[in-house]
């Protein structure tokens, strides 16, 4: 059977004549916590549809847990999805929406009783499953939405932006929650999103979609430190792009020179070759400010004036204009009342180590 | 209370006519005798018009059960239908009701006639040897009441199932339900409110339906419309008329009390049986 729980082999989905799924290729691993990040209309939502059944690949094909999927009816398929709207069934209690599953399988009595049980203690909601929906809060409807799938262990489940609903806070604590939920019962995840930060911090794996078409699968920390493309770069987190040319390399670094600026030096990725036009990646968290012209152990060091300043408690975040006109995203961490701040209108050194940045590979 | 005046001038007080009528007794030309006895109520345990009653009772639940079947499918078609297609679909639901009632009747005793469209198809295809006989037969009666009440079915389980979340339906599907189960379970719960109506809007008005039975049923069928109308109008005992109406009316209600209760406790034990 393989290592594999859910393969995805050259799937491609037309809604109309538009192309929802472009010759999409993807592999899950068993017990793999799994996310497909990508802006609305991306495809992401589709293919967790074609997972579910609800939709027919119109070409390639679909394995879950090695069986082809082709035919295969949602009910029939070993997947549970949790919707975006938790779409939980308002005329049943939380237990009855949390036994629908079990129900339908003909799972005998006693059994559904201890398995809904536990799912509600997992997901913390033991004492409201006489509630009705309408009488739960997002929070709450959320997790029956999560019970009800993981009630039923099904091999993989299958998530819609489940934490979409939620506040700020909620959202960050049900990440955590979430995360130890799945690597408690070990079934594969995958989770559809749009928000960045909800995919690096809960998956092992993250693929990156857009326009139907996956651009970049790999670990949170691949996607981030080495963003294949500039779309990718500047949909997980915040980037600085420079354009520029490879003016000469060594073995480990690349001099890259940019009108107007002073020459970088980034870290050398393979297959590059003198003279190619290039974009470097700069991470606004990875550059610091400084008022001097101090090397002290940097490698590059830029004049910029500061253009904009903003107090986010935790962090400054400074928009600063560089000699050739380009604006660069800064942030730095507050961590005492003594740290110098600096203030519009500034001249400052942007200073970051060649290691910092990233030419891209496209 | 304007509704209350105007549910007072034109539903209680002619109520309140009808009721005192039917206690008094008919005049030798066809006037009312104001005298009071319950004699008209008697007559009515007659086993003749007994079997008036059950008839009329049979039909109508035999014509909400047909419009029901044949109108959620058409229901959920429409409701699942692209949006610009459902304003059409509804339209051409509604279409029938441009045209006189009694034109469309009158046409359907040319279709079910002997030698009418029915007839002459099935005999063509060689699906019969001799024409069906259902002109003037409780079977065409119930043909007619299906065709005339089925958009009162249809348009509130439209409502009901337009306002469904299509998500729950997939939820269903997804969580292992067969397609009977996500009906069963699912849809049919969640639009019971659409389905009471329905069958409210078609069950009251072909429980005391007389054009449809008078031209489709013939001289030998009769249903509480057409007693009602012959007292009234051919035989002049309004007296009796009036009884009929009354006990119709009382029987409308009283079966929608009971309903309404035995819902009304079902809503209340609504925790899983389990538990």
């Amino acid at each position: 059977m393989g290592l594999n729980s859910v393969e995805i082999r050259e799937v491609v989905k037309y809604h109309g004549t538009v192309i929802a799924v472009d010759h999409l290729s993807l592999e899950v691993r068993r017990g793999e916590f799994f996310s497909i990040l990508g802006p609305s209309g991306s495809g992401k939502t589709t293919t967790l549809r074609l997972l579910a059944g609800f939709e027919r690949p119109d070409q390639g094909e679909i394995l879950i847990e090695g069986r082809s999927m082709r035919e295969v009816p949602p009910n029939l398929r070993p997947v549970n999805l949790v919707f975006q709207s938790y779409a939980l069934f308002p005329h049943l209690t939380v237990f009855g929406n949390i036994a629908f599953g079990l129900e339908m399988q003909r799972i005998a009595r006693a059994e559904t009783q201890s398995r809904v049980h536990a799912a509600l203690g997992m997901v913390k909601l033991g004492s409201k499953h006489d509630r009705m929906p309408s009488q739960l809060s997002g929070g709450e409807q959320q997790r029956v939405a999560l019970a009800r799938a993981l009630v039923n262990r099904p091999a993989v489940v299958l998530l819609d932006e489940p934490l979409g609903a939620l506040d700020q806070q909620l959202r960050q604590e049900m990440q955590v929650e979430l995360k130890a939920i799945q690597e408690q019962v070990g079934i594969t995840f995958i989770y559809v999103t749009h928000h960045q930060e909800e995919a690096l911090t809960m998956s092992d794996r993250v693929a990156v979609m857009d326009h139907g078409r996956v651009l970049q699968i790999g670990s949170p920390q691949d996607i981030y430190e080495s963003p294949v493309s500039a779309f990718v770069a500047n949909f997980i987190g915040l980037s600085n792009l420079v354009e520029g040319r490879i003016a000469s390399m060594t073995d480990a670094r690349c001099t890259v020179s940019v009108p107007d600026l002073p020459t970088i030096l980034v870290r050398r990725p393979g297959g590059v070759v003198e003279g190619s036009q290039v974009t470097v990646v700069l991470r606004p968290e990875r550059l610091s400010l400084a008022r001097d012209v101090h090397r002290n152990g940097f490698d590059n060091t830029v004049p910029a004036r500061i253009d904009k300043t903003l107090y986010n408690g935790s962090e400054m975040h400074y928009l600063l204009r560089l000699s050739n006109s380009a604006l660069w995203k800064v942030r730095v961490p507050n961590s005492g009342a003594e740290q110098k701040r600096f203030l519009n209108g500034e001249a400052v050194f942007v200073r970051w180590n060649a290691d910092e940045g990233v030419i891209l590979s496209e | 209370m304007p509704s209350l005046a105007w549910l007072g001038i034109f539903f209680f007080i002619p109520l309140l006519l009808v009721l005192v009528i039917s206690f008094a007794a008919r005049g030798t030309y066809g006037g009312v005798e104001w005298t009071f006895s319950l004699a008209n109520y008697a007559t009515l345990l007659d086993p003749l018009y007994l079997t008036i009653f059950v008839r009329s009772l049979a039909l109508a639940l035999g014509t909400t059960a047909f419009c029901l079947l044949l109108g959620f499918p058409l229901a959920y078609y429409i409701a699942r239908a692209p949006l610009r297609w459902q304003g059409i679909w509804l339209l051409l639901v509604m279409i029938p009701f441009w045209t006189n009632f009694l034109v469309r009747t009158y046409a359907w005793m040319f279709i079910l006639r002997t030698e009418g469209l029915m007839n002459t198809v099935l005999m063509n295809l060689g699906l019969v040897a001799s024409p069906v006989e259902i002109l003037y037969t409780d079977g065409a009666i119930l043909i007619g009441l299906v065709y005339g009440y089925l958009p009162f079915m249809v348009l509130p389980l439209y409502a009901a199932l337009a306002r469904l979340d299509y998500s729950l339906v997939e939820a269903a599907w997804d969580l292992y339900a067969s397609a009977w189960n996500v009906f069963w379970r699912v849809i049919l719960p969640l639009t019971k409110p659409g389905v009471i109506a329905g069958c409210i809007l078609v069950f009251i008005p072909s429980l005391g339906a007389f054009i449809t039975p008078d031209l489709l049923g013939g001289a030998r069928t009769m249903m509480l419309g057409n007693l009602i109308q012959h007292e009234y109008l051919v035989v002049r005992d309004w007296p009796f008329g009036s009884a009929i109406s009354f006990v119709l009316m009382a029987l409308v209600l009283l079966g929608m009390m009971v309903y309404l209760e035995v819902d009304r406790g079902r809503g209340d034990g609504r925790r899983p049986s389990v538990w």
